[in-house]
């Protein structure tokens, strides 16, 4: 039967290159799509890691008094529990950081910068608010960061980018669906008679349907392949962001394997489609 | 095996026929004659569901066609058998696998020796392999015949299945539906050909019908 249902629809269809280079066009942007979904992932990831156990209190006070107000934030962060460690960062890290965006060439020795303490909280933290209050009594020239208003901002606009690559796969699927479903309904139109000598000989509306649908899902799954070998391609020939590159555009590790799941979704979408638009064409066939 | 009660039909221009009150029971054999336009294809069309009637009512092995669904509709096609007098095929398969279509398409094992023994039967087994647009009007009517009858139907219906074949093949069809009627198939023959109706009814009890001025009349006693 199924020898007979790979027979019965002539081969020479005119939508067969729509239908597996529309499915290649769209398994190369839900690779690309996935991979931006993949990043944005761990790019929150990332983000929420480095920055949600760390801290810096920076030290603003009159030179006189700025060795003697460190010492005072020193004393009561190594008192403070959830506070695993904390140390005061040397001029030349100072430098470093403010390097970047002034220039290496401005003399930071003469400017009055604030003293920076670099803080490591445990898994619990600490109670932020009574570290805060404790800081403004022991040494009023200190405040406690802790980048609170720089990650919340981050992780937000990675979730966003998530939701976006996430919307951009769901359009994918849609018009994938459509390329199908237009394909299905031009290949029954151009098969009427094929359709009509079917139902006269007592065929039912499944074996039909399944004779077109067979082709049109191998054609979108074979499209699927080419297109998502050519995305796994192009993400392997990405320029690589350096050894630590978690924030890069790309697969990782065991996420190499979730394009794999791609051409399989395609085929998916393609059969449903093709599926639904041949019942609706065949209700239409006495 | 078929019903029509108090049938009419037309295709938006006034009534083809009117009231046609007529049964074809298991192991009938009728003739269906009548001018051109008279609405023969029609009636048979009307018998196998490809057609609805405007007024009145078809019961196919005593349900309605209006109330069968497609899939039963598929299930008793499979149990007609039909010539149609343009004889459609699927252009793409050779002869032999489109006289096998009724049985491959609904998951039926083909027996290959059947098959050829009915394209031998109709003439047929040198084309075997070959397409249908390289036969002759004549080929294909008979290659129609041999599909419309290699599932053993209850009900064989035919559009002038012999208008273009010369008269030893025409006798020769004629002999296989007679075969096939003494076994117990339902045959409806549409034709204007009175000596393949002579000819019938001096070997099988054949009643004709005729289609005339809107009506099926019976027209068995002017032959």
């Amino acid at each position: 039967m199924s020898a007979i249902s790979d027979q019965i629809v002539p081969r020479s269809g005119h939508g067969a290159w729509l239908v597996w280079l529309g499915a290649a066009a769209m398994a190369f942007l839900a690779v690309f799509a996935l991979a931006l979904s993949m990043s944005a992932a761990r790019l929150a990831d990332s983000w929420t890691a480095a920055l949600a156990q760390s801290a810096t209190v920076r030290v603003s006070a009159p030179p006189a008094e700025l060795d003697a107000q460190t010492e005072a934030v020193l004393e009561v962060l190594r008192t403070t529990p959830g506070i695993e460690d904390a140390r005061v960062m040397t001029p030349e890290e100072q430098g470093d950081l403010l390097s970047v965006w002034l220039g290496p060439d401005l003399p930071l020795d003469a400017l009055p910068l604030p003293r920076m303490v670099e803080v490591w909280e445990t898994a619990d933290g600490p109670d932020r608010q009574g570290l805060r209050l404790r800081l403004s009594a022991e040494a009023p020239g200190a405040i406690y960061d802790d980048h609170t208003q720089w990650r919340r901002p981050l992780i937000d606009a990675a979730s966003r980018l998530r939701a976006v690559s996430g919307l951009a796969l769901a359009l994918i699927g849609a018009v994938t669906g459509a390329i199908i479903a237009l394909a299905a309904s031009a290949a029954l139109a151009s098969n009427a008679q094929v359709i009509r000598v079917l139902r006269l000989v007592g065929a039912r509306d499944r074996f039909i349907a399944r004779a077109f649908v067979r082709r049109m899902t191998r054609r979108a799954a074979l499209g699927g392949v080419i297109g998502t070998a050519l995305g796994m391609a192009s993400m392997i020939g990405l320029p690589s962001l350096g050894p630590d590159a978690t924030s890069g555009l790309g697969f990782q590790g065991a996420g190499w394997l979730a394009p794999l799941l791609v051409p399989v979704l395609i085929a998916v979408v393609a059969w449903a489609a093709a599926m639904a638009t041949a019942f609706t064409v065949l209700r239409g066939v006495t | 095996m078929i019903q029509f009660e108090d049938v009419a039909h037309d295709y938006g221009g006034g009534a083809l026929f009117e009231g046609v009150t007529v049964a074809l029971d298991a192991g009938s054999f009728h003739f269906l004659t009548g001018p051109s336009g008279a609405g023969k294809s029609t009636f048979l069309k009307l018998c196998y569901g490809e057609l609805l009637p405007s007024r009145g009512t078809v019961l196919l092995n005593d349900t309605s066609l209006r109330s069968m669904s497609r899939d039963a509709l598929a299930e008793m096609r499979n149990s007609i058998g039909v010539v149609h007098q343009d004889c459609q095929f699927l252009d793409h398969l050779d002869i032999r696998s489109n006289v096998a279509l009724p049985l491959s398409a609904t998951g039926r094992p083909v027996s290959e020796r059947d098959v050829d023994d009915l394209l031998n039967w109709v003439g047929l087994r040198a084309q075997a392999e070959a397409l249908p647009p390289t036969l002759s009007g004549g080929e294909r009517q008979r290659a129609a015949l041999a599909r419309a009858v290699i599932a053993a139907p209850r009900v064989l219906l035919a559009d002038e299945p012999t208008g273009n074949l010369d008269w030893d093949m025409s006798q020769r069809l004629l002999s296989l539906m007679m075969e096939l009627n003494r076994m117990g198939t339902a045959v409806l023959i549409a034709t204007h050909d009175m000596n393949l109706i002579r000819t019938a009814k001096s070997h099988v009890s054949a009643r004709v019908l005729r289609i005339a001025g809107r009506k099926l009349q019976s027209a068995g006693s002017e032959l």
